[in-house]
């Protein structure tokens, strides 16, 4: 009995890549393609797919990593909200706001780095927006520094030294315990995004880039705008808790 | 070595007989699918056993109605199975109003049984036949479980929080009882016995056996030796709420919250007292983390419980406090 | 069977040194990589499960110390499950087949492959450390607060072992997901694709979103161990149920992770050692997906004792309830294929007749354990150890072995000797059966998990458990030794030694390093067998 669903499949379209390109035995000499093909793949347009769907698929797992912070988060805020608010109070909003800012910025640049890789544009070009990018990075990794050492000078890092003078010592506790993983685990990401633009950068000087092969520079990308946005997360999470605008 | 061999345990409480039941029932699906498929499998592979090396099967794509057939049936079978298994459960959670209550204590690697008149066992529990039993349990350290499969009951027995689990012993005898949450290094030597009597056995037991004062008497001792009597007094001038009937009531929190005044809110209050302050009053009470035991937290529940059900021990202040400043108002309660 | 001589260049023989090896590209030498430490691995992890049976022979703890006997359960636990069972078909038999069956000379990202078989060896260096320098006594679901608080052994050792790992099976999923997305060969819709495949995709989709959860579960603990922070430890301030949520919801996927290769590899043998095409195929392939999908929202069955509210409890039942049902559709699915098929008795069959039996059991015997009701009871008896060791072992390792003797001849270019084959799946058989069945009564009856010593009438059923065992280890050491027998002395195979229908059936054995010499174009389904259907790979 044939169902209906076999006559469907007779009709589906399968991916509408170019001829591939016929595969030589081994020790036949070499058809010719771009320098960066690689042998697994038929075509430049089935690497790019791939690498993209990888990264893809990369960040989705990252968001489960956070994710289970997350949910440590929401657990404990829960369980006292005033606790996690009165501790919130004491981060420095500037710093957290400045660190938004520059991030944000650098998604801009990278943005940009990428389509001055996708358009040919100048490898001239493509570096002063990767670099560019590592700059404001390495800028919010540096307020970072300046805040830890803040909360070391001020007896917040949880642990032995720890002293709280407010009203909830516990949750201040297990809110600088979540403050400093979760903070730290994203400068991490960070630290290791600036190693991968570093590389990027150095290949974007070689002139590697151009319009038939920028797929590092777009997977690099990607990464940088997920590290982004898990601080568009944190920040609100950590840094406003019950805070109101004053005027004036 | 084969003295006994035994296939099933006792049926030694009210709930035991329930569980059987529900086990023969998923025995029996169990048996009879497992049969069926193996015995489907067994015919199909001597019947159609390949006869000669170019044979091939026969072209059978598939069926809708077959496979709609056994995706609802099963479906079917496993909704009785969750509804049963449900009704169970519900019963086995809730334990009965006119329950008695015991104080299970587990610590590394012993069980510690309060009696509510005071009598205390180690890795025993005497129980009457006839009478739901409420176990109230916490640890003094790691996770325990307490187990009892002669009555089919079990729960975990996790710091920081009371479990509670119940059961009504039918027959006198000594069931074992089991810590069934791996907690180190004596785990399977945390074991004991319960000794289920009849009602006029545990009376005779219960008198040979206390010394000492019930749980509340010891823990209105405490109440007094701790100063939580300077505050909470018995009329509205402590700097503490009155903490007289109010045990099962909604009470209303600084953050417009209620919450239930019951054991485990008393043990957070002890604990952790800027967690829930009650509407009203200022987070002064100090914490008592570390100050008092396991055991010594549910004697303060006991007698903080006893206010409330008309079997009050009550406490004076001491003679000299008068408390300077606001006088607390009593708080909201929410019936 | 032919005996055709194999190619003089194959992938086994194309290149000698130990570098063409360890810095491989090629994805079959990383499945033979990865064949090579489970292995290892299994057998360690078996060494300690003979120890626990040998002391369980008798109620006093006898035989070694309780602290080692709880070493002893843990480590067979942490090998078997993060080393053994769940890289096992995904990192072997995936690897090595999944190019091939869509017709790709790799994977996605060759390199990957390479790495993710190196963390998964520097993950296993730091868990047999932890093993020699004393071993972690917390048994493999590592429950806080005692493994943060009061444990005395190497739990942030092992922990970070476990954290390593979980990153070879991340990058193992994300390869396979992207392979199958866009490396298909032309004409290999989805639908055209092996079950096998199928089984991969939806292990994969677990992979990548559960395995992160563990990751973050034990880093959390190393912290809470090693800084005294309060997470989980009620005296520090934390919870000890947030940890059992964190922790159950990547390892109750992880338990699908386990069985869904092993359900794709016994389509694959009953089509085609029933020479027919599997019933209903779209069913099949779904329920795949389903299993992934569902098995995401069912971890709090094992907190049905917990303390947690008796809603999550209802809840996480009924949905329990649902998981099971696409087990039991490729279960009548599979006995269906075999109505009106041509059956062989050859070994690989045998291995998926026992598979559909046993995995039976241990499915059916989950349903007790969502049954609300009857949980409390079971949970944390010998009934569980029962339950689970059907399902990983009469399933898990039932599929492994029956794809392992399937697709040998293809991976080695030998066939083995069907004889003694037969002879040793049967040995497991029975010597798996006699070991377990006994738990499940054992464990009614009240035996706890986790004892080294226990009440005295239980010991009958733990002799006849131990001799089973016995029988067991014996059972799985035949094909150890007819295998590596196989290698030199075997008669050769020849690409197709079963008469099967796949792509991976129509290239030579062993196959070539770039597995096709001109990339196919696919019109059908693999496992067509009838004569009105034409073979359609050009």
């Amino acid at each position: 009995m044939r169902s209906a669903l076999s006559e469907h499949v007779e009709k589906e379209q399968f991916p509408q890549y170019p001829a591939p390109v016929a595969i030589q035995p081994a020790g036949t000499g070499h058809a010719p393609h771009h320098p960066y093909l690689q042998h697994h793949f038929d075509n430049m347009a089935q690497q790019m797919e791939a690498s993209t769907l990888g990264m893809w698929t990369f960040l989705v797992t990252e968001i489960m990593f956070f994710g289970g912070l997350f949910m440590a988060y929401l657990v404990y805020r829960h369980q006292s909200p005033q606790g996690f608010q009165e501790a919130s109070h004491h981060l420095d909003v500037f710093w957290g706001t400045l660190n938004t800012a520059l991030l944000i910025i650098s998604s801009l640049t990278m943005a940009l780095a990428v389509r001055a890789a996708q358009t040919s544009q100048k490898p001239k070009t493509q570096v002063m927006w990767l670099v560019s990018t590592m700059i404001l990075g390495a800028g919010f990794l540096g307020i970072k520094a300046i805040e830890y050492t803040e909360k070391f000078r001020d007896h917040i890092v949880p642990g032995p030294y720890f002293h709280w003078e407010g009203l909830y010592p516990k949750p201040a506790e297990q809110f600088y315990s979540l403050y400093f993983a979760m903070t730290g685990l994203h400068a991490l990401h960070m630290v290791i995004g600036l190693g991968i633009m570093t590389v990027i950068t150095v290949m974007a000087w070689k002139k590697q880039f151009d319009g038939e092969y920028y797929t590092p520079v777009e997977v690099a990308g990607l990464y940088w705008h997920f590290v982004d946005i898990v601080w568009i997360f944190l920040f609100p999470l950590l840094y406003l808790i019950g805070r109101h605008y004053h005027a004036g | 070595m084969f003295t006994n061999f035994p296939f099933f345990p006792q049926q030694a409480s009210e709930q035991a007989a329930q569980i059987d039941a529900l086990y023969f029932f998923l025995l029996a699906v169990t048996g009879f699918f497992a049969v069926l498929v193996a015995v489907l499998v067994v015919v199909f592979a001597i019947k159609f056993r390949r006869k000669h090396d170019q044979e091939v099967g026969y072209p059978i794509h598939g069926s809708l109605a077959l496979e709609l057939l056994w995706t609802f049936i099963p479906l079917g079978i496993t909704m009785v199975m969750f509804v049963w298994g449900a009704q169970v459960f519900f019963h086995m959670t809730r334990a009965p109003k006119n329950a008695m209550d015991i104080y299970i204590v587990g610590k590394q690697w012993m069980w510690k049984a309060q009696h509510m008149d005071g009598a205390r066992e180690i890795n025993e529990l005497h129980v009457p036949i006839g009478r739901p039993v409420r176990l109230i349990m916490g640890s003094e350290d790691v996770i325990h479980s307490f187990f009892i499969p002669d009555f089919r009951v079990k729960a975990d027995v996790v710091p920081g929080r009371y479990n509670h689990m119940w059961f009504t012993a039918t027959q006198p005898g000594r069931f074992h009882i089991f810590c069934t949450q791996y907690c180190g290094t004596k785990h399977s030597a945390m074991i004991g016995w319960v000794t289920a009597m009849t009602p006029a056995d545990y009376q005779t037991w219960l008198s040979g056996g206390s010394t000492g004062g019930s749980m509340s008497e010891a823990g209105a001792k405490l109440f007094t030796d701790l100063a939580c009597v300077t505050c909470h007094m018995d009329n509205a001038q402590g700097r503490g709420p009155v903490l007289k009937g109010l045990y099962g009531k909604q009470v209303l929190v600084n953050n417009n919250q209620t919450v239930t005044f019951d054991d485990a809110y008393i043990r957070e209050s002890i604990l952790t007292p800027q967690a829930k302050v009650v509407a009203g009053f200022q987070p002064i009470m100090p914490t008592f983390q570390g100050l008092v035991t396991e055991e010594q937290l549910l004697q303060l529940i006991a007698y903080v419980k006893s206010l409330s059900d008309g079997s009050a021990q009550g406490v004076t202040a001491p003679a000299t406090q008068a408390p300077s400043g606001q006088a607390g108002t009593p708080p909201e309660i929410k019936k | 069977m032919e005996t055709i001589a194999p190619p003089t260049l194959n992938y086994l023989n194309n290149g000698h040194s130990l570098s063409s090896w360890l810095l491989t590209r090629d994805h079959k030498r990383i499945a033979l990589l990865y064949l090579a430490s489970i292995t290892a691995f299994f057998f360690l992890g078996g060494f300690f499960a003979l120890m626990i049976r040998l002391e369980l022979l008798t109620p006093a703890a006898d035989l070694v110390e309780p602290d080692t006997y709880n070493k002893l359960f843990t480590m067979h636990g942490v090998v078997m499950v993060f080393f053994f069972l769940i890289p096992s078909i995904p990192a072997v038999l995936g690897n090595f087949l999944i190019p091939i069956m869509i017709g790709a000379k790799d994977l996605a990202f060759p390199r990957i492959n390479l790495l993710s078989w190196y963390i998964y060896v520097l993950g296993g260096l730091f868990t047999v450390v932890a093993a020699i320098s004393g071993g972690v006594d917390t048994g493999w679901t590592f429950y806080a607060p005692y493994s943060t608080s009061a444990s005395n052994s190497h739990v942030i050792l092992a922990g970070v072992g476990i954290f390593i790992t979980g990153f070879s099976s991340i990058l193992t999923g994300l390869n396979f997901i992207v392979t199958v997305h866009r490396m298909r060969a032309p004409g290999l819709t989805w639908f055209r694709l092996p079950l096998f495949v199928w089984a991969h995709y939806a292990t994969s989709l677990i992979m990548i979103l559960g395995t992160p959860v563990i990751a973050i579960t034990v880093l959390l603990v190393a912290v809470e161990r090693g800084l005294h922070l309060g997470i989980f430890d009620p005296a520090l301030g934390g919870d000890p149920i947030l940890f059992q949520h964190l922790f159950w919801f990547y390892s109750h996927p992880a338990v699908y992770i386990m069985i869904l290769p092993a359900m794709g590899v016994i389509s694959e043998l009953i089509q085609c050692f029933a020479r027919k095409n599997i019933f209903g195929y779209a069913f099949v392939a779904f329920s795949s997906l389903a299993i992934a999908i569902i098995g995401f929202l069912v971890w709090g069955h094992h907190l049905f004792v917990s303390g947690q509210s008796t809603y999550a409890g209802l809840v996480f039942s009924i949905i329990s309830m649902f998981v099971a049902i696409p087990s039991a559709v490729k279960v009548f699915n599979w006995t269906a294929t075999l109505y009106k098929g041509s059956v062989s008795w050859d070994s690989p069959m045998l291995y998926a007749f026992g598979f559909i039996g046993l995995f039976t059991i241990g499915g059916l015997t989950g349903l007790f354990l969502a049954t609300l009701g009857m949980d409390i009871h079971m949970h944390d008896t010998y009934f569980i150890i029962a339950h689970f060791h059907y399902v990983m072992v009469g399933g898990a390792i039932f599929g492994y072995l029956g794809g392992m003797h399937y697709w040998w001849p293809k991976i080695t270019g030998r066939m083995y000797p069907e004889g003694w084959a037969k002879f040793a799946c049967l040995n497991i058989f029975v010597g798996f059966n006699l070991t377990f069945f006994p738990q499940f009564v054992v464990g009614y009856l009240g035996m706890p998990r986790r004892y080294a010593m226990y009440a005295p009438e239980f010991q009958v059923y733990n002799v006849l458990s131990t001799a089973g065992a016995t029988i067991l280890g014996i059972g799985y050491l035949i094909p150890m030794v007819y295998f590596a027998w196989s290698l030199k002395n075997a008669p050769l195979a020849g690409p197709n030694p079963w008469g099967a229908r796949g792509l991976e059936w129509e290239i030579p054995s062993p196959p070539p390093t770039e597995n096709f010499a001109t990339t196919p174009i696919v019109t059908h389904g693999t496992h067509q067998y009838a004569p009105s259907h034409e073979v359609g790979i050009v």
